[in-house]
């Protein structure tokens, strides 16, 4: 790619903004040298050996489950002719809106020993005590493991759908001809030209799930997140939770980097999608099982959950509490729109960069500046005090030098310190819906204005950024959606007089009084639906 | 170039000004206290004083967010469920001494710091919970660990500071090997891995889970009064433990004075508001606790449960403990 420009102050802010957005990260890098060497080695001949089990035990099984999830149902999706297609198609994007606590809750409600399920069985088979017969305990890991994947695999399945779909069909048709039949060559040439989008949607899926506080704390599983917080609020040990968070982020980019470094220079995406495709006919038996297996998926990962939570709202809301919802709904917004546009315009700015100019590491900022990704939200709230206060120290201190009175918390104690730590985490999906948006102009058009002697601002407005116009949307509903279902950073980093639908729903939850919080939980989930459709539109219409 | 330096300095003033709120006479609580159980006095003192209450609510992370926000923090108030959180605050400095004569004639001389830099809202009592198809039981915090209560008791998480302050309290009755030994009996009758809150446990006797649970004592008028947990209440018994000796163990919810407090004369006032008898009122009638104040009666429900012997352990004893105590747990790998 020849790239174009070389505007110093453009480089300049996308250098400078990418280490704004990775410094908490190196805080807590630096924080952790200074740690107690005793109460780590205390922690690792008592309990981190095991917490550390979990934490691996559980990204295994997450990610394998939302693998089968996703990868077998994109596959019937897009390979074969089963019936209610159209539906499934975007229904199986659903679960995706549901935050994983929720359903845990639900499910719990739901399977427990005094749930209507058990009841039922109980009454059916005349069972008096939980002795008389086996159930599964959903309070457990693999339980944990089964709800984060019912609400991550959608993100397998939409990667993986969307890879499979714009495949050359010449490979396809070329390995036919050579005489495989269409379910070995499905196999042996769709799946692995599928491996890049399998992958990447594996590590976020894994991302997600090492990220997960609540859901892990609700069934009492102890992950590494529990041993942060133990060390840095139990004992009060802030540098030696800042080297367990470290370990944390360690573990997940060597995941991250391992998966890149596995497929690159592996490119054989394509873009002739056109020839019709070739759909496995199912037999009858076939067509069962596979509707089965998707249908469970939508209603399991969504139906169900709403439902509950629908029946839960007519049960137990009434009009007093739609006051308090309403404002609490207005500042999940507010936050969750400062946090998306913000990461929407540096996804743009730093997009732009790596593809105008002439920069020798252009790329840098853009792949340092969603790192923050990976760091769980609880970890990150802790960087975030850690970076900020001192930040807010120096700045009273000069003020007050320069003889004004001190203005306080500023940067810490207000929603600046919230947005900021949801711009950290969520800029890498602002970054990658925006970068797969740009590299999908053709390098033409780049050089198109410029040849009609079109500056640089020029082209970006009237070129760039109207072609981009789709996915900008997309990727600020996407950061917004996350944003508002974001719990530990918020919860950590609230000013005063601020609630969110997400931290009060998680104050009921932890009381058992989820009923309470039910509309709120509602329009959380509603609030999720909304890029689901967009995305839904915005891909039949390719 | 001037101009866009010139909007982006306007933007950001305005960000800051509509970040940082700016109201005349206010005082600032950081609360680890649940938004539903102080709204109501606050409310109260609102309209008593004019003076305008703004709440963080975090069980989480505040001792250490003051701790970060040093003198520019804009605390003045700070609330705690737990006496070892207070003690906390104080030995790292957080906090101030508050020289009232309301405040020390109301609060019982062992539920206030000999240095006025701490005072109790409320007490409240670990109890434990039994089965009622156990019929009636007279339990010791000791009983939990013996063998014939094996799989049959529940508890949430042992690092929970309710637990954790009933740990300490047995290593300063008992010593830490005991402690320890006690620990790893206790958790080899657990029915379950240590999960959910105190009311969960309850939930759990109902279920028939488990016969045996700890848990505070407010929960069980908090139970009674709702609608769908009235149900787990109604199967259970509530338990003053170790009444033939050293008592029940206690704990309380507290107050303190943030070390720099900017509103210190409206805090000082909502700090004597919370112990006036109004305010102790409201606690016992509507938390379901027991007020500090002696002259102050508890609700109707709460008396119906009858008095109690009380462990007259200085509470600044259990404090001392914490630590030990979460040791000893991870030791005994009580919640693994």
């Amino acid at each position: 790619m020849i790239a174009l420009y070389n505007n110093k102050r453009w480089k300049l802010s996308s250098y400078v903004i990418a280490l704004v957005l990775i410094l908490p990260m190196l805080v807590m890098l630096v924080g952790s040298v200074s740690a107690s060497t005793k109460l780590f080695s205390h922690l690792w001949q008592t309990v981190l050996p095991s917490y550390l089990a979990n934490t691996l035990l559980l990204a295994f099984w997450v990610v394998l489950l939302a693998l089968f999830f996703g990868v077998l149902s994109a596959s019937i999706i897009t390979q074969t002719n089963i019936v209610f297609k159209q539906y499934l198609r975007w229904l199986l994007l659903l679960p995706l809106s549901m935050p994983a606590y929720l359903v845990a809750y639900l499910y719990t409600d739901l399977f427990d020993y005094a749930g209507p399920v058990q009841r039922i069985l109980r009454s059916w088979f005349d069972w008096q005590t939980p002795n008389d017969y086996w159930f599964f305990d959903i309070r457990t890991l693999p339980g944990a493991a089964l709800m984060l994947a019912l609400v991550l695999f959608p993100y397998v399945y939409m990667l993986t759908r969307g890879a499979l779909e714009h495949q050359d069909q010449n490979l396809f048709r070329a390995s036919r001809l050579l005489g495989l039949t269409a379910k070995q060559s499905f196999f042996s040439v769709a799946l692995p030209l599928a491996r890049p989008a399998i992958a990447v949607s594996a590590s976020l899926v894994l991302m997600e799930t090492l990220a997960d506080f609540a859901t892990v704390q609700y069934f009492s599983v102890n992950t590494l997140t529990t041993a942060i917080y133990d060390t840095w609020l139990g004992y009060g040990d802030l540098a030696a939770a800042n080297t367990l968070a470290s370990i944390l982020v360690l573990i997940i980019l060597f995941v991250v980097l391992a998966e890149q470094r596995s497929r690159s220079g592996v490119t054989h995406q394509s873009a002739r999608p056109s020839l019709k495709r070739e759909l496995i006919q199912l037999s009858v038996g076939q067509q069962l099982l596979a509707s089965l297996f998707c249908w469970s998926l939508v209603v399991s990962g969504f139906l169900l959950p709403i439902v509950l939570l629908i029946i839960m709202a007519v049960q137990y809301s009434d009009i007093t509490q739609l006051s308090a919802l309403i404002l609490t709904g207005m500042n999940s917004l507010k936050i969750s729109f400062f946090a998306a546009t913000t990461a929407v315009f540096i996804a743009l700015l730093l997009g732009l960069y790596q593809r105008l100019h002439t920069d020798k590491y252009r790329k840098i900022p853009l792949q340092v500046s969603g790192f923050g990704y990976a760091v769980p939200g609880t970890v990150l709230a802790m960087a975030m005090l850690s970076t900020l206060g001192p930040l807010d120290h120096w700045l009273n201190r000069a003020g007050e030098l320069l003889g004004f009175s001190a203005p306080g918390l500023i940067l810490s104690g207000s929603l600046f310190a919230i947005v900021f730590a949801l711009v950290v985490r969520f800029s890498a999906i602002a970054n990658g819906t925006i970068t797969s948006g740009i590299t999908q102009i053709p390098q033409s058009l780049d050089y198109a204005p410029a040849s009609l002697g079109v500056n640089l601002l020029g082209s970006i407005t009237k070129v760039h950024l109207p072609i981009l116009t789709p996915t900008i949307l997309m990727a600020w509903l996407l950061v917004f959606v996350e944003a508002m279902k974001e719990l530990p950073a918020v919860l950590l980093l609230r000013p005063f007089n601020f609630e969110t639908l997400s931290s009060q729903i998680y104050q009921l939850i932890s009381n058992e009084m989820l009923e309470q919080g039910a509309l709120g939980a509602i329009l959380i989930v509603l609030f999720g639906l909304l890029p689901i459709v967009l995305l839904n539109k915005n891909k039949e219409r390719v | 170039m001037l101009r866009k330096a010139f909007i982006t300095m306007c933007v950001s003033l305005f960000c800051l000004i509509t970040f940082s709120s700016s109201a005349s006479e206010m005082v600032n609580v950081y609360s680890y206290r649940q938004p539903f159980l102080v709204e109501p006095l606050f409310e109260q003192f609102t309209k008593q004083s004019g003076v305008k209450v703004n709440v963080v609510f975090a069980k989480k992370g505040m001792a250490e967010r003051l701790a970060r926000e040093g003198k520019y923090s804009p605390a003045d108030i700070l609330l705690t469920t737990d006496i070892s959180r207070l003690i906390e605050l104080r030995d790292k400095d957080l906090v101030q001494p508050v020289n009232s004569s309301i405040l020390s004639h109301a609060i019982p001389t062992q539920y206030q710091a000999q240095d006025n830099t701490w005072f109790a809202l409320t007490t409240r009592v670990r109890n434990i919970y039994s089965a009622k198809r156990l019929g009636r039981i007279d339990l010791n915090y000791e009983d939990l660990a013996d063998e014939k209560y094996k799989g049959r008791v529940c508890t949430r998480s042992g690092k929970h500071p309710y637990n954790v302050a009933l740990v300490a309290s047995m290593v300063s009755e008992h010593g830490e090997a005991y402690t320890l030994n006690w620990l790893k009996k206790v958790k080899k009758n657990l029915a379950r891995k240590p999960q959910g809150s105190d009311r969960g446990q309850v939930q759990a006797i109902h279920q028939k889970l488990c016969d045996i649970s700890l848990g505070n004592s407010y929960y069980f008028g908090k139970m009674l009064n709702d609608k769908k947990q009235k149900v787990w209440a109604d199967e259970v018994y509530i338990n003053f433990p170790n009444q033939n000796n050293r008592g029940a163990h206690i704990n309380i919810s507290g107050v303190a004075m943030a070390k720099y407090a900017p509103n210190a004369k409206n805090a000082q006032a909502l700090m004597e508001f919370l112990v006036s008898k109004p305010a102790q009122e409201l606690y016992a009638k509507t938390n379901m606790e027991y007020p500090v104040r002696e002259d102050v009666a508890v609700s109707k429900l709460v008396a119906s449960w009858g008095n109690y012997n009380v462990d007259d352990l200085a509470l600044e004893e259990i404090a001392k403990h914490r630590k030990t105590a979460l040791k000893l747990l991870d030791q005994a790998q009580f919640d693994l």
